[in-house]
């Protein structure tokens, strides 16, 4: 059978970062395709070529039987494809049969919408798609799910041949997931191929045919799910040794620095962590993208203050109402978004470092350019910061030298607790490990460190003891020579021991 | 021109290629006297433009700041009237001005709402108020209030004085206090701004509650200029001094822009008029020139941004 879609050693890079380097694929027609890899293996960046967000570097691309070198967001569309993402992409304003209509009938502007036409489209999708949703509700109304169904209809209504739907059922409840397994098996039946792309291995093996496993970019073998056990997946996922370039702990944990008993805040989701971090030891944080990591963070550091739990900092029980709070009691928090949070582009590198120890710095009322300079390029010196001098603006530094800017102006607060969120993040290879060096020394002067990390050979190279998140909680905190197996496991909700 | 003070450098190139032809083709127009009084019906303006300069780094805007100073010259000058000393008709308009400044940056900061719609409610508020209390009467102001009670060019030295140590002390404070700081920090990013322990929300109030204090004290230039108030003086301050600073150089997406940039701004587009006179040239291109002038600005922003994105 010809196949509906074959990719065959696509590349793609970002600057310096390979986000694809040589990924084959293919899709027939009737199939329930699965994707699986870590946070970072390259899925995103593969769906984006299919959909023609992307184009590839390299590679070839096959549609139906016709080579493209690459593809348009439109003209993806013509050529059946269609994808259904987490986050529903509907004018909220707009009825569901409007939504419908704009984004199947293609009209001039000017001619007169047809709406009992609209809504009778609307009608026969939604039923084909077994969504009990009013045509005339207006979409803002609708639930996660319900607009996702709406988004199944417009790619049923489109004619798609081939589907692709990224993890999605991480927002559904039971019985919508049901509803919409239903669906994807219809769709299987009539021919339809289905990319699906989620992080839940029991929906793998209830729906795909076929699994492919990415790893760092890379296809690492496409095989039919009924071969395959849970743990050989799970091998195939993370599959490598932990490179041994990371430094090496030489000290003894001491204090109980920061002790989380039953923590939780409705808002962000997050709910009953018990996690300790002492000082002088690396706490990594794994987990899936969207398992609460990082609202844990903001917890931590005020952000979004916690509604339930105690907080306890050098065995005093806090409220973290505000960062500014956080930062008083010795915490500091290096963002995840390092050019939108961490570093302001047009300041210079001084200004930066400088932002969050301005009573400190500068007792009074005016600014000290001499201490500001001084402390300025203590850091530099000492982080190895790559840049022309103090002055230099923050956008004229490259992504590694930018953390250490973001880690230096917390480092100036002299903070007991120190959060790190994704702090190697597209960071080039050598800044990387200059940045591990850092935080390994930091935690050699006493600091506590919490670090956020989905890098996992980064987690595991770097952690003293790692906390796993899934689901807003922790779920286990395995020593730091705990090995990827389990770690992922406990990502994904399966039990270290089933996988062993 | 890509330098970092690209801009001061072009306005002040605009302003002396303008005052060169002035003084070669028109040299009256430098005549001591009236340039005195020229310059010196400026300084109100000039300390209106400080304080919507720092709104507009904030990455705000206000627009009632031309009611405001109306407002404030109405008080001051029925204190005056009602036989009260100078200096509490000054407390009385920069008192007027911070709680009116207050009310915008309580709306903007703690509510979150939109500045541009806030001050446009609170522009239309006190100019109706104060035509429904004021009904258009001009108000005759005592003796020993118009230029201080003092000489007239004595008190011209008195109203550019208190601006220029006004706008040095501004210019000052944005550099050198990590107040100043806070304000760039603010307009550039507010989400970096408090992860980094700033209050942008404390930030903003008191960039408004400054705005008002200023359009307070510019009211008081103001008022000391005539022998009575108008209750309507402060009718355009806004378009005029939000114009200052954008031809200045300040960046109306915030968190760009220094005062040295709004001062020539100004000055290029209050010029326009006294030129046009001297150039024997009918007044009513006045405007057009000055919106020409903005429209350079502005392309010329909107042409660097995409540069740089691109």
């Amino acid at each position: 059978m010809k196949p509906l879609l074959q990719l065959s050693d696509i590349r793609k890079s970002f600057g310096a970062v390979r986000a694809l380097k040589g990924v084959s694929f293919d899709l027939q027609p009737g199939e329930v395709h699965a994707l699986l890899g870590e946070n970072g293996a390259g899925k995103s960046t593969l769906i984006k070529v299919i959909t023609g967000a992307h184009s590839p570097d390299d590679g070839t691309l096959t549609v139906d039987g016709e080579s493209l070198r690459s593809l348009t967001p439109s003209r993806a569309r013509e050529l059946g494809i269609a994808c259904i993402y987490q986050q529903p992409a509907l004018f909220p304003d707009l009825s569901v049969a409007e939504n419908i209509g704009l984004r199947l009938k293609k009209t001039s502007a000017f001619a007169k919408v047809k709406h009992a036409e609209q809504r009778a489209l609307a009608l026969d999708l939604l039923k084909r798609v077994g969504a009990e949703i009013s045509p005339d509700a207006e979409v803002r109304e609708l639930s996660m799910p319900e607009q996702q169904l709406v988004e199944i209809a417009c790619a049923l209504g489109s004619g798609a041949k081939i589907v692709i739907m990224d993890e999605p059922t991480a927002s559904l409840t039971q019985k919508e997931q049901h509803l919409l397994f239903g669906v994807v098996r219809d769709l299987r039946a009539n021919g339809v191929g289905v990319v699906y792309i989620s992080h839940r291995l029991e929906e793998i093996f209830a729906l795909a045919d076929r699994v492919t496993v990415l790893r760092d970019g890379e296809s690492v073998g496409t095989h039919p799910v009924k071969d395959l056990t849970e743990a050989a997946m799970i091998q195939l996922m993370v599959g490598r040794e932990v490179a041994a370039l990371y430094p090496p702990a030489e000290s003894e944990p001491g204090a109980v620095v920061l002790s989380l008993k039953n923590l939780g805040c409705s808002a962000s989701g997050v709910r009953g962590i018990d996690l300790e971090v002492r000082a002088g030891e690396i706490v990594g944080m794994a987990g899936l993208v969207g398992a609460g990591r990082t609202e844990l963070a903001r917890i931590l550091f005020g952000i979004t203050p916690a509604d339930s739990g105690q907080i306890t900092l050098n065995g005093k029980p806090l409220t973290l109402s505000s960062p500014r709070a956080a930062i008083s009691h010795g915490i500091a928090y290096v963002p995840e978004d390092r050019r939108r949070h961490g570093v302001i582009l047009e300041m210079p590198i001084a200004h930066n470092i400088t932002m969050a120890v301005h009573p400190v710095l500068f007792p009074g009322t005016w600014l000290r350019f001499k201490a500001e300079t001084a402390m300025a390029k203590d850091f530099i010196r000492d982080l190895g910061i790559k840049a022309y001098g103090p002055d230099a603006p923050g956008g004229s530094l490259s992504g590694g030298n930018q953390q250490k800017v973001s880690v230096s102006r917390w480092l100036a607060t002299k903070p007991k607790l120190l959060i790190l969120d994704e702090p190697t993040q597209g960071v080039d290879v050598g800044a990387k490990s200059e940045i591990h060096k850092i935080i390994r020394n930091l935690a050699k002067e006493g600091l506590a460190v919490l670090m956020i990390s989905s890098d996992l050979p980064e987690v595991l190279g770097m952690s003293d003891r790692i906390a796993v998140m899934r689901e807003g909680t922790v779920t286990a905190v395995l020593p730091g020579d705990a090995d990827a197996h389990d770690v992922m496991a406990a990502a994904l909700g399966q039990s270290g021991k089933e996988v062993a | 021109m890509n330098g970092k003070y690209s801009r001061e450098i072009t306005v002040a190139a605009a302003l002396g290629l303008l005052l060169v032809a002035l003084a070669i083709f028109a040299p009256n127009f430098f005549e001591l006297q009236p340039l005195l009084s020229r310059f010196t019906s400026q300084m109100p303006a000039l300390v209106a433009a400080i304080g919507i300069t720092l709104v507009i780094i904030t990455r705000q805007i206000d627009i009632s700041i031309g009611a405001q100073f109306s407002m404030c010259a109405v008080v001051a000058g029925l204190v005056a009237a009602a036989g009260m000393p100078l200096g509490v008709a000054v407390l009385a308009a920069v008192g007027t001005g911070v709680v009116m400044g207050a009310f915008n940056g309580i709306l903007v900061a703690w509510l979150g709402l939109p500045s541009i719609v806030v001050t446009l409610a609170t522009m239309v508020t006190w100019n109706e108020m104060l035509r429904l209390w004021q009904q258009g009467r001009l108000l005759p102001l005592p003796d020993g209030i118009q230029w201080f009670g003092l000489s007239q060019s004595a008190g011209q030295g008195v109203v550019i004085a208190v601006a220029v140590v006004l706008l040095l002390a501004a210019a000052w404070a944005m550099k050198n206090l990590a107040a100043g700081r806070h304000v760039y920090a603010t307009g550039t990013d507010a989400e970096a701004a408090r992860l980094a322990g700033i209050d942008p929300k404390r930030v903003t109030f008191g960039v408004f509650v400054l705005m008002g204090g200023l359009a307070g004290l510019a009211a008081v230039l103001n008022l000391v200029q005539s022998p009575q108030v108008q209750p309507n003086a402060g009718d355009g301050l806004e378009l005029k001094v939000i114009a200052a600073a954008v031809v200045g150089g300040v960046a109306i997406t915030g968190g760009r822009g220094n005062l040295w940039g709004v001062l020539l701004g100004l000055l290029l587009l209050a010029n326009v008029n006294p030129a046009l006179t001297h150039f024997h040239q009918p007044p009513y291109w006045e405007r057009a020139i000055q919106g020409l002038v903005i429209l350079l600005a502005v392309v010329a922003d909107g042409l660097k941004r995409s540069k740089k994105t691109a």
